[in-house]
């Protein structure tokens, strides 16, 4: 149909990204000289830090399992053609969900406990998500905007609640109460000892696990359900959808949603496994995080997963050089992660036509080479 | 056409544009070949040709939308080398839109002075433009408020603000795209006045169409393109319709297809008094009634535009009803009221829409994925909770042999298919799976030889097997030789309707351009 | 009186509060009536801020720290317009990852150059922008209500609040009264009727990002060389989004977004003094909902139930040519 042709999978989705990523990492690169330190010796810091020594790797994929959900999250509203920008207040809004059921629920068993918290976190934080859902697929209001101003009125609520609500008497600091040490997620580092292995004390916990078992669901569901379908064609073509008799409303209100839910998930590591008590800001901006990841990840979880890896590697490494360089501050990892979406999201056609020109030099100078 | 002033008679005096051996290709499609074409001064110039006959992409490439790959312009004589608009403009050159480049919710004055504001200040130049734009008007008969929102104008008064935009700018020459495509026929007589009193004023109009009947009340010569090229030159006053129509369509080998005669049975479809608006609440379908029975093809005819998209969309679940009724085998299934395109597809109306990117396919989506859409929800389709990806792959394979899809890979992405083969993936989709009614448009368009033929068989196929089948065509050639009746829509009604053994390209023509049905076929009878 | 004074205080705060506000609300007006979404407003600010406080450091001078902000937020914008004109990306990711960019970039420069914890130095009296007072404030001092409205409400403020509301003036005469924002707001309505008018659509989109950019630098100095004394981490605080929902507010309209800005820097005013203030018949006010109502007006009236507020046309569509 066209002059070019069409680039093989492993340049589209391999290749090319990689290039963007590249380029990402070169500026940050020139970033360190501009500072005055040797970018060497920060990849070398930071990768020590990530994976050095024994309890790196814990941090790494604790930072690791934040990323998934709200990676995860981004990937699916965008899907159905969506940009959600507030996953920090949907997960924000989960984490209540997280305490209201572990503090007022604490009654329960654990096992029990555990599917309460992720319904509690996933109906919490998919709520959240059903405003501005269904401003946009009913009133046309932009879920950009809304998700940024539900952001917002998220923190707002939760410091309400915080300071108001949820502190307990007497205590100064606005905070919940300390969730039931029974009802506590299980450290890996604890899980292991238990099977009679020795592992360095870490935040990892069994959120991780969920967050791999996360993956593989949205991967089914995006891809291997009708629901998912109908949720890829309204992101690709709305008009095709409502020729299908794929009411593209009502995806975008269900893709939201499980996109608020995901984000939420979140806060059953920070909550319910790490800080056992909800904490302001304990979104801590890993909801923005979830952009690069998903814009690195091709928004597939597979690929989700790796970036996600290399933002937990980022984030635990940051800390590392902090102490090891003083010039550095983890703000680099910030920086590295603002450079990531700008080239591998906003800029991500800037090779493309270039790469395609030649490729396509390439292809037919080996077709004529074959036929001659 | 009293006034045959002008070049032909002086002979010294050069044509307003000439156009030079020009050629342009997008990718494959090879739009203008070679293209040579002269326009005399102070006259009305047609250009016809049917969809995709590369009207369009040649008048862009002179108005500096596009640059050609080759040949060159010559205006007043004198060669020009046309990089943009605004080149174009500095010659004289002034072109009203296919789809208008207004600004909606601007004035008309500052629609007009857009681009040629005469100073870094509005007010400097506004009241001068203020003068000039009364002049134009009383001059052109152009009237219009200049003060008046140019989105709250009639698509006719829209039209105006673009003639006085190229007018203000100093056009000599003026070309219009299908101006009437949008307009009613009052406004279009309105607009063949205002464009002879142009001429009158010594202008240049360039008229691009594909109705006959403007092109012999409006214009003084005709060219006719066909397919990328310029086949013929005319005086209108020495050409017919009939003529031109020849020329438009080409002496194309007519694929009469080998079909015996139709059974009809049942009636299928029962549409009743249907009105369909677009959002805008233009009136698209006026009180269309009609009926198709099972086990015969109705096949609509009209010239594209005239509101048998709208219908098709309707019918197919996509547009809502604004009045009237549709009757399934007898059941209410009106589009809008409570039935959407899903419902439809469960009682058994398959729907080949007109357009098949914006439409019928997601072209991003492997060959497996475009072959369930409308269907991902069948049982067939499901393992539990999943879609059986296997299942569907074989199903896609069996749809793809079936209908000669080729290469024969249901993992390629549906982008890479050629047109044909997009077409016969989107027809073996909604066919195979048995409906009751097809509702099929433009089932050829940009489709190759070979396919035309495969398709057109499998569409009589589903007629012998006892289905009834609703085909819209701009294509006279489709119609003639697929439908059993043929209905004939113009300006959103239905006009008529001829049998199939009564059908001729003349008949249906004059009722394609509105004439009565019982004149047409006296017209006929005279010839 | 003393209700009086307070009021005066109150509203003398809410110029202060407004005046970033109208700033960046301005410049996203400038790139979004253009068709460029500009989310990148409170990233712009940032790095505006953190320039101004340092040169005005090193120079000693405010003037410089202004060039140096309007300097750091063009490039910033031209980063932007490259990104979204240029190569036609996504204007919201574009905006997002210039966000984040900023913030990690402040502070990292920060801490590099003045090892102060991502804080720039303090600013002594001569690198600030000082209060000005008007002719004759002292003189009407003492001239019951309107002296005291003169004196401590409209006179006392630094240049940049007098710059930020003579700008909204300014706006719309160049948005409304010129060639250039006659062009500039056509082609964020219908790109096509500006190239078929002979005007470049790309060179158009890139000045009016670039006039976002001289305003969001001068609302960035604002915060760091005359509201505040230096720059500090993430001193922003969400001004940029909400600078960004007063001008959607606004309806995209300077003199409706000066309002909206007013409104909001007000509400910000009034929180800080609400702390536990019991309100007659309403009992305790929480703060947080003071502070949670720009974001909610604005939704509601995107929801449509205040007047419609409607974008540009091609807001966010960057401009290829059919086919």
């Amino acid at each position: 149909m066209s002059d070019s042709v069409q680039l093989p999978r492993w340049i589209d989705v391999g290749a090319l990204p990689l290039l963007n990523l590249l380029l990402a990492l070169v500026v940050s690169g020139l970033v360190v000289l501009a500072i005055g330190e040797r970018p060497t010796q920060v990849v070398e810091i930071l990768l020590y830090g990530a994976f050095g020594y024994e309890e790196a790797w814990g941090y790494t994929l604790y930072y690791t399992t934040n990323f998934i959900f709200t990676g995860l999250a981004f990937a699916v509203a965008f899907h159905c053609g969506l940009f959600n920008i507030g996953a920090e207040g949907q997960a924000y809004v989960g984490g209540l969900g997280v305490i209201l059921a572990a503090l007022y629920l604490d009654f329960l068993p654990f096992p029990i406990m555990l599917i309460v918290a992720i319904l509690a976190s996933a109906i919490f934080g998919a709520a959240w998500a059903y405003i501005p859902a269904y401003l946009q697929a009913r009133r046309g209001s932009h879920v950009v905007i809304t998700t940024i101003m539900f952001n917002f009125i998220a923190s707002s609520l939760m410091v309400y609640l915080l300071v108001n609500v949820l502190r307990p008497q007497g205590s100064m600091t606005p905070e919940s109460e300390q969730i039931a040490e029974h009802l506590r997620l299980p450290f890996i580092h604890d899980i292991a000892a238990g099977l009679g292995l020795e592992m360095a004390s870490s935040p990892l916990n069994l959120s991780f696990v969920y967050a791999l078992v996360c993956s593989v669901l949205v991967w089914l569901f995006i891809w291997h359900t009708r629901w998912g379908y109908a949720i890829r064609t309204v992101g690709a073509n709305a008009v095709a959808a409502t020729y299908a008799g794929i009411e593209p409303g009502r995806y975008i209100i269900m893709a939201m949603m499980i996109s608020g839910a995901l984000s939420a998930f979140m806060a059953l590591n920070e909550v319910m496994g790490v800080q056992h008590r909800l904490l302001i800001d304990f979104t801590a901006g890993y909801g923005f995080v979830g952009i690069a990841v998903a814009l690195m990840g091709r928004n597939h979880p597979f690929g989700i997963f790796l970036a996600a890896l290399l933002f937990g590697m980022l984030y635990q490494g940051g800390a590392e050089l902090s102490f090891e360089i003083p010039t550095i501050s983890n703000d680099m990892v910030v920086v590295i992660q603002g450079l990531v979406i700008l080239f591998t999201g906003a800029m991500e056609h800037m090779f493309r036509p270039r790469v395609t020109r030649i490729y396509t030099a390439w292809h037919l100078r080996r077709r004529a080479q074959e036929a001659a | 056409m009293h006034q045959m002033h002008g070049a032909g008679e002086t002979g010294a005096v050069q044509p307003a544009i000439e156009l030079r051996g020009i050629d342009k290709r997008f990718g494959a499609v090879h739009a203008n070949k070679s293209i040579d074409l002269k326009v005399e001064k102070g006259t009305i110039h047609g250009i016809v040709g049917e969809n995709g006959a590369g009207k369009s992409t040649l008048m862009s490439i002179l108005y500096g939308f596009y640059q050609a790959d080759g040949g060159t312009i010559h205006v007043d004589g004198r060669l020009c080398d046309i990089k943009g608009s605004e080149d174009a403009i500095a010659v004289g050159i002034g072109m009203v839109h296919q789809h208008f480049m207004l600004v909606e919710p601007f004035t008309v004055l500052e629609n007009v002075i857009l681009g040629v504001e005469g100073g870094a200040i509005l007010r400097e130049g506004v009241d001068k433009a203020r003068g000039e734009l009364k002049r134009l008007e009383r001059e052109y008969a152009l009237d219009v408020n200049p003060d008046a929102i140019v989105g709250d104008l009639s698509v006719g008064l829209q039209q105006r603000v673009e003639i006085l935009k190229a007018l203000y700018r100093g056009a000599e020459i003026l070309i219009l795209d299908e101006p009437t495509g949008v307009l009613t026929p009052q406004e279009a007589d309105h607009l063949f006045r205002i464009l002879e009193t142009l001429k009158q004023q010594g202008k240049t109009v360039v008229l691009i169409t594909h109705k006959l009947r403007e092109i012999m009340a409006a214009t003084d010569n005709v060219s006719v393109m066909r397919q990328g090229e310029m086949v013929a030159h005319r005086k209108t006053a020495e050409t017919s319709p009939e003529e031109l129509s020849e020329l438009m369509v080409g002496r194309k080998v007519l694929l009469r297809l080998e079909k015996g005669e139709a059974a009809p049975a049942a009636t299928v479809l029962e549409v009743d008094n249907l009105c369909v608006e677009t959002s805008q609440g233009v009136r698209k379908v006026k009180n269309a009634s009609f009926s198709v029975r099972a086990g015969e093809i109705v096949g609509i005819a009209g010239v594209s535009g005239n509101g048998q998209s709208e219908l098709l969309e309707a019918l197919g679940g996509i547009r809502a009803v604004t009045e009237g009724q549709v009757l399934l085998n007898g059941q209410d299934v009106t589009p809008g009221r409570g039935v959407d395109a899903a419902e439809l597809r469960k009682r058994g109306v398959a729907h080949v829409p007109e357009d098949r990117h914006r439409m019928a396919m997601v072209t991003s989506f492997s060959a497996k994925e475009a072959a369930i859409l409308g269907y991902e929800d069948d049982a067939s389709y499901q393992k539990g909770l999943f879609l059986n990806w296997h299942a569907i792959s074989d199903a896609t394979k069996h749809l793809m042999s079936e209908f000669d899809v080729r290469p024969n890979d249901p993992d390629l992405k549906a982008a890479n298919f050629s047109g044909g083969n997009q077409q016969k993936l989107v027809l073996a989709r909604e066919i195979m799976r048995d409906p009751e009614l097809l509702l099929v448009g433009q089932p050829t368009r940009g489709v190759d030889i070979g396919a035309i033929e495969f398709i057109h068989k499998r569409i009589v196929a589903m007629r012998d097997a006892g289905k009834a089948v609703l085909l819209v065509s701009v294509e006279l050639d489709e119609i003639m030789s697929l439908a059993d009746r043929i209905l004939v829509m113009c300006d959103g009604a239905i006009i008529g309707e001829v049998s199939a053994a009564d059908a001729n390209e003349r008949v249906l023509g004059l009722m394609m351009a509105g004439v009565d049905p019982h004149e047409a076929k006296a017209a006929e009878g005279q010839s | 009186m003393d209700n009086f004074e307070l009021v005066i205080l109150l509203l003398d705060a809410t110029l202060r509060t407004s005046t970033p506000l109208i700033l960046a609300a301005l410049a996203g007006m400038f790139s979004e009536r253009s068709g460029t979404i500009n989310l990148a407003l409170e990233g712009m600010m940032l790095g505006g801020a953190f320039s101004a406080a340092a040169v005005a450091y090193y120079v000693g001078n405010p003037w410089a720290g202004l060039l140096a902000a309007i300097a750091t937020t063009i490039c910033l914008s031209l980063l932007h317009g490259f990104a979204c004109i240029t190569h036609k990306g996504n204007q919201v990711v574009s905006g997002m990852a210039i966000n984040i960019l900023m913030s990690g970039l402040t502070a990292l420069v920060g801490i590099a150059l003045f090892a102060q914890g991502g804080k720039t130095p303090s600013l002594d009296h001569e690198s600030r922008f000082q209060p000005i007072t008007l002719p004759g404030a002292d003189a009407v001092a003492d001239v019951p209500v309107l002296g005291s409205i003169y004196s401590e409400l409209l006179s006392g403020h630094n240049i940049l609040v007098y710059v930020a509301f003579l700008a909204v003036p300014a706006a719309w005469w160049v948005m409304y009264r010129t060639r250039f924002g006659l062009r500039l707001r056509a082609v964020g309505e219908n790109p096509g009727a500006v190239d078929t008018a002979g005007i470049g659509v790309v060179a158009m989109r890139y000045r009016a990002v670039i006039c976002s950019g001289v305003l969001v630098g001068m609302s960035g100095a604002y915060l760091s060389t005359a509201q505040g004394a230096s720059f500090l981490q993430d001193m922003t605080a969400g001004k940029g989004y909400i600078a960004l929902a007063a001008m959607v507010f606004g309806k995209w309209r300077p003199f409706p977004a000066l309002f909206a800005c007013l409104l909001f820097g007000f509400l910000d005013a009034a929180a800080t003094r609400m702390q536990g203030v019991i309100l007659p018949g309403i009992g305790e006010v929480p703060v947080q909902l003071v502070q949670a109502l720009p974001y909610v007006l604005t939704v509601i009236l995107l929801a449509g139930f205040i007047g419609r507020a409607i974008p540009p046309k091609s807001l966010g569509r960057p401009y290829v040519k059919e086919r």
